[in-house]
């Protein structure tokens, strides 16, 4: 696994609010076709994380990465890291495509076009080609009927798939993804998932934040659980879920289950 | 009531010179206006506090008096200063202060720029996090952020809030007759008046057309909000 080349990197990532210290120095690695699922319980640091990865969050300390290329980074005013070449950050950006846990779906642009906006304007990819990426990647999440309507007056399950068909148009380096299927009503995180699991057998780098224990076991090749801003405990998800090492993760372990 | 003298070919010809006076000071106040309008909300919600509370002093003072003053303060209290006496017959730009048409579309393109600046300025602060969240992490500039996403969305949303305006800028537009050298649609229908003496049929007509002006905006600014505004709007299928 670890011949294939480095998608992304992320270390040693320190992050505070004020005085409270979210996250600790926490480091990860992904490969070329990895899935790397991040739990752990509310407060534990894991959306921090994946939003520092790509900036979002601005890290007090730290270095990423992105296919071998160092995001350049210096001291801002607040003790934080800032980018120091905002043209850099916006490429790198592009490689980092987010899928967020409430869409983000820009609400005036219909479907098709929420999917050919950065792909046009932002990689200046032309018209045509991005609209034949975006009616790929619509039939993939399985909404091709659905070009021309508004976010607003799609279910939350289908926004979020329209919201992975957006990212996968940047064709990026790897997916992150924040939560997807938390703000979905039950009986529609399953059609999220199924698309993720595609995604996932497609080979694509993918750093998943999520609850869905069942998504990281079957389908994360490396699973991170993270407690109060510290890696706690890493490795195969199998063997990461069925015999936890530390106290924690048992007990967080007992209370998802519930 | 004597309606006979209001449909005489002078008068009807006098009221549409006054109307024509009040579309045009219409149109050209909500032009120049709306573009101070989104320099102004740019301003406001932009990084710079110096330049925030500037304008924001200059909404304060605009919302906070009436118009008609700021039309006699344009159109009598600027041609009181020395300063620009000496200027207002040889220097231009100076040289407009005198033409009563430009004192009064200064006056009303200030006022409207006021306003609007706040509700679009409104509307932009409004503009939901996530979203341009999502549009910096797809890579987006500052500048392609607001071009593409936070403008689109903040004018989409302040259309309906706009199209009362410019029927309310319709109307302030009657202040225009405080000016003696205008001749809009209101200084027609008192021109007929004093004529006449006929106070009741000409305004009463006056207040006809106005009315019939004010549907028309109507008719325009519905399906522009039902077109823009498509993505608020119920699902329909």
């Amino acid at each position: 696994m670890d011949d294939k080349p480095l998608k992304l990197q992320a270390l040693d990532i320190h992050k505070q609010f004020g005085s409270n210290e979210v996250l600790k120095g926490v480091s990860l690695e992904a490969h070329a076709g990895d899935v790397i699922s991040i739990i752990g319980s509310s407060g534990s640091g894991k959306s921090t994380f994946l939003r520092c990865v790509n900036l979002l969050e601005k890290p007090n300390r730290g270095r990423i990465l992105v296919a071998g290329e160092e995001l350049k980074l210096v001291p801002g005013r607040a003790g934080e890291l800032e980018a120091a070449d905002p043209k850099q950050l916006q490429r790198l950006r592009t490689k980092l495509a987010m899928v967020f846990q409430h869409f983000n779906l820009w609400a005036h642009l219909t479907v098709l076009q929420n999917i050919i906006e950065a792909p046009i304007h932002v990689m200046k990819v032309s018209r045509d080609e991005a609209v034949a990426r975006a009616r790929k990647y619509l039939a993939l999440v399985d909404l091709a009927r659905l070009e021309d309507q508004y976010p607003a007056h799609l279910s939350g399950g289908q926004q979020q798939r329209v919201a992975i068909a957006r990212s996968l148009a940047m064709e990026p380096e790897v997916m992150l993804f924040d939560e997807p299927t938390s703000a979905l009503d039950p009986e529609l995180v399953s059609e999220v998932l199924k698309v993720m699991r595609t995604l996932a057998l497609e080979g694509r780098t993918m750093v998943v934040v999520t609850h869905e224990m069942g998504f990281a076991r079957e389908v994360a090749n490396h699973l991170i659980f993270l407690h109060k801003g510290l890696i706690e405990e890493q490795g195969v998800p199998t063997d990461v879920l069925t015999r936890p090492r530390s106290e924690r993760l048992a007990q967080f372990l007992s209370g998802s289950l519930k | 009531m004597n309606w006979e003298v209001i449909f005489r070919e002078e008068s009807l010809a006098l009221y549409g010179e006054g109307l024509l006076t009040t579309l045009g000071l219409l149109s050209s106040s909500l032009a120049v206006g709306g573009v101070l309008a989104l320099i102004f909300a740019l301003m406001l919600t932009g990084r710079s506090k110096v330049l925030q509370r500037i304008v924001g002093a200059y909404t304060f003072v605009i919302r906070g008096t009436p118009l008609l003053i700021q039309v006699y303060m344009i159109y009598y209290g600027l041609a009181q200063l020395e300063w620009i006496q000496t200027r207002w017959d040889t220097v231009w730009p100076w040289t407009y202060f005198k033409d009563a048409f430009f004192c009064a579309l200064l006056a009303f393109s200030l006022n409207t720029a006021g306003y609007t600046a706040e509700m679009l300025a409104g509307a932009i602060r409004e503009t939901n996090a996530g979203e341009i969240e999502s549009a910096q992490a797809f890579g987006m500039s500052r500048f392609q952020l607001m071009l593409r996403i936070v403008l689109p969305s903040a004018l989409r949303r302040t259309l309906p809030a706009y199209s009362n305006e410019v029927v309310m800028m319709l109307h302030s537009t009657s202040l225009a007759s405080a000016v003696p050298a205008m001749l809009d649609l209101t200084a027609a229908a008192s021109r007929i008046y004093s004529d006449f003496y006929l106070p009741f049929e000409a305004y009463l007509f006056a207040a006809a057309i106005y009315l019939c002006c004010t549907f028309c905006l109507i008719g325009v600014f519905k399906p522009l909000e039902r077109h823009f505004l498509a993505h608020l709007a119920p699902r329909t299928n």
